[in-house]
């Protein structure tokens, strides 16, 4: 008897709950209902298997993780709005006290000096982020098109490739890149960083995995109709596929963003903001408030980016899985 | 003669008829030949326009990550400087760096410290994070997800360690301890070899919340809800059952993505001591096997010592995948 009483409450969705409110089918009062143990626990626990003490200790712990996780870019904020004797104040305030924007004043005035070009930097991560963003989402997914939705020879054994290509950190081709940069002329050039960028085997493998569940009815429905393969992937799977997209989009910008590509790129036009930043900290307190002006900066577009995007990203992660 | 000028020139009508002659009939030779020999020559042929979108990518992929990966194997076993054409010398670079490098064996020290602690601890990290993220309420979900992934999302904010435990009375590690009487004398954090390799850490754990977390909240989040259900009829008790029995199952492709994200992350630590301690750190204190590779590879030009640095990476991480992998198949059975 008990335990037929314990599956009735576990059946019991939320529907059944409106049910009650709604039409009051039970004779009762609804107040009466509402306190009812099997309406409150209903309505409190979603899930099956919770206890309230276990829920509150998960909640206090995620809370104190997530401040750690949290409070040093709360002090990158606020060290971009210290006026500078706050950046030296002994002891060091965590939180400003007289907000300021000297700190970007000062970054306008600098972008057009001499002694460091600002404008120039950010003219060009902007530049390697624009091209290696949207490139990357071209290449790989027109290669994704292919590996997802047919069987072509060889393709069993390219996908992986690719996959074994993500087992390894990128360092492992650092050195034999340069050498290859090196024969075709690309050392001290923006190529250095745009094209490694563009054949990101992350992005491809998501987009892949993304790219299976398009339906294969559509994309034989469309070949009857006589539309090539160029057309059906640009007209039909593109547009179903737009969450990856997004989540190629947010990787490429994470990591081109903070590339300082200082291991390929030496001529001083050529620098991004990122290499220019890890100068300037080491370059004296002068230019403390700027550094912290352009951190600031430098933080906050890939994460705006991922606000925007998160929920089709989520929809991405969800297909990410490995056998 | 107005007509005429509104007319294209002569020779380039001619031209477009003969190349697209040309190219008809060239197609049609490559049709008929196809259709001779093996069947996989006809099936290539069928298939060639998904070929030819496949090129781009697979052509710099080829470029930038296969020929780099083989070439880094060969030089491994030459002396190469980039100014002379590699000389053979056999197994002499895997030798010194074993037998005659003592700055090697201090960065393998340090990269299996960190990858021994970063790298599991990292991962349950992510995972724990993950789950209790989706016991949350759908509208607060998002945020701290976010909370939790914008460390690794802003790749330059590990720039804000450094003020943290800036080593003079600035710094805000020094000034928390001083206030509350726990030191005297600011500490140097970054330069004093008992704490560089701890911090490493510490903000190592702060941006390992990546690609691999997000991957594992999503996974959860597709678990099937009356799986549960079902198996509270069935008798599991308490989360902790439900854990090992139901969600690890369920989501064992993204546990396997995300520990293969998580491995490459963990062995690839470099620019996160570099940025901190400094390069070379102090007593080469925080040196990672990266930093060496980069040392002989991006500044002392020794191509074929740096290879087989990479070389002994590559192999590392691929067999530390196989062993993950391995582990992760035995989850919930």
């Amino acid at each position: 008897m008990a335990e037929k009483i314990k599956k009735v409450r576990v059946k019991r969705s939320k529907r059944d709950i409106n049910d009650i409110k709604s039409a009051r089918i039970d004779s009762r009062p609804f107040s009466e209902i509402s306190n009812s143990k099997v309406y409150r626990r209903s309505k409190k626990k979603k899930r099956v298997n919770r206890s309230t003490g276990g829920d509150i200790a998960l909640i206090v712990f995620l809370a104190i993780c997530g401040i750690f996780s949290f409070l040093p870019l709360l002090l990158t904020v606020n060290n971009a709005f210290k006026p500078l004797d706050e950046l030296f104040l002994f002891p060091p305030r965590f939180f400003v006290r007289k907000p300021t924007l000297a700190n970007f004043e000062n970054l306008a005035n600098a972008l057009t000096s001499s002694l460091v070009p600002f404008s120039r930097y950010f003219f060009n991560t902007i530049l390697i982020t624009i091209a290696g963003t949207f490139g990357h989402l071209l290449v790989a997914s027109m290669c994704a098109y292919p590996l997802a939705k047919y069987k072509v020879p060889g393709g069993a054994f390219i996908l992986s490739i690719i996959t074994l290509s993500l087992m390894f950190p990128g360092s492992v081709t650092g050195i034999p890149r340069y050498i290859i940069f090196n024969w075709f002329g690309m050392i001290d050039t923006h190529w250095s960083i745009i094209l490694p960028a563009l054949q990101s085997s992350l992005g491809l493998f998501l987009m892949r995995q993304f790219m299976v569940g398009v339906p294969t009815e559509l994309l034989e429905s469309a070949k009857i109709d006589g539309a090539g393969e160029f057309r059906i992937y640009w007209k039909i799977v593109m547009p179903l596929v737009k969450p990856a997209w997004l989540t190629l989009i947010i990787l490429l910008i994470q990591d081109l963003w903070s590339a300082d590509g200082s291991s390929y790129i030496y001529r001083e036009d050529y620098k991004l903001v990122s290499y220019a930043l890890s100068q300037i900290s080491a370059g004296g307190p002068a230019l403390e408030g700027i550094s912290a002006a352009v951190s600031l900066i430098m933080i906050l577009v890939p994460i705006l980016v991922f606000i925007i995007s998160q929920s089709q990203v989520m929809e991405t992660m969800a297909h990410s899985g490995m056998k | 003669m107005e007509n005429s000028i509104n007319k294209e020139p002569n020779f380039l009508v001619k031209g477009w008829k003969k190349f697209t002659n040309w190219w008809n009939e060239t197609g049609r030779k490559i049709d008929k030949w196809s259709k001779r020999g093996k069947p996989i020559r006809r099936k290539l042929y069928l298939n060639r326009t998904l070929y030819l979108m496949m090129f781009p990518f697979l052509l710099l992929f080829l470029f930038f990550t296969v020929i780099p990966v083989l070439m880094s194997l060969y030089l491994s076993f030459t002396y190469y400087n980039m100014l002379e054409t590699p000389k053979f010398i056999w197994f002499s670079n895997y030798l010194t760096l074993f037998l005659d490098d003592q700055i090697f064996i201090t960065a393998l020290k340090n990269t299996v410290i960190l990858a021994v602690i970063t790298g599991p601890v990292g991962y349950i990290m992510a995972f724990v994070f993950a789950w209790l993220i989706n016991e949350l309420p759908d509208r607060i979900r998002p945020i701290i997800t976010l909370v939790f992934y914008a460390p690794s999302l802003a790749g330059n904010a590990l720039a804000i360690w450094t003020y943290i435990f800036s080593s003079d009375s600035y710094g805000y590690a020094n000034a928390f301890l001083v206030s509350f009487g726990l030191i005297q004398e600011p500490i140097q954090w970054l330069t004093n070899t008992k704490y560089i390799l701890a911090i490493v850490i510490i903000v190592q754990l702060w941006m390992s919340l990546g690609v691999n977390f997000l991957s594992l909240v999503a996974g959860l989040k597709g678990v099937d809800k009356t799986l549960y259900e079902a198996a509270a009829v069935d008798g599991v008790k308490n989360r902790w059952q439900e854990l090992w029995y139901i969600t690890l199952p369920s989501m064992k492709p993204q546990l396997v993505f995300s520990a293969v994200i998580q491995i490459s992350g963990t062995l690839g630590i470099g620019s996160i001591t570099v940025s901190l301690a400094g390069f070379p750190s102090v007593d080469y204190a925080a040196h990672t096997i990266v930093n060496h590779l980069q040392d002989y590879g991006n500044l002392r030009f020794e191509m074929g010592y740096a290879s087989a640095i990479a070389t002994l990476l590559f192999l590392a991480s691929i067999g530390l995948n196989k062993l993950i992998r391995k582990i992760i198949s035995k989850v919930g059975e």
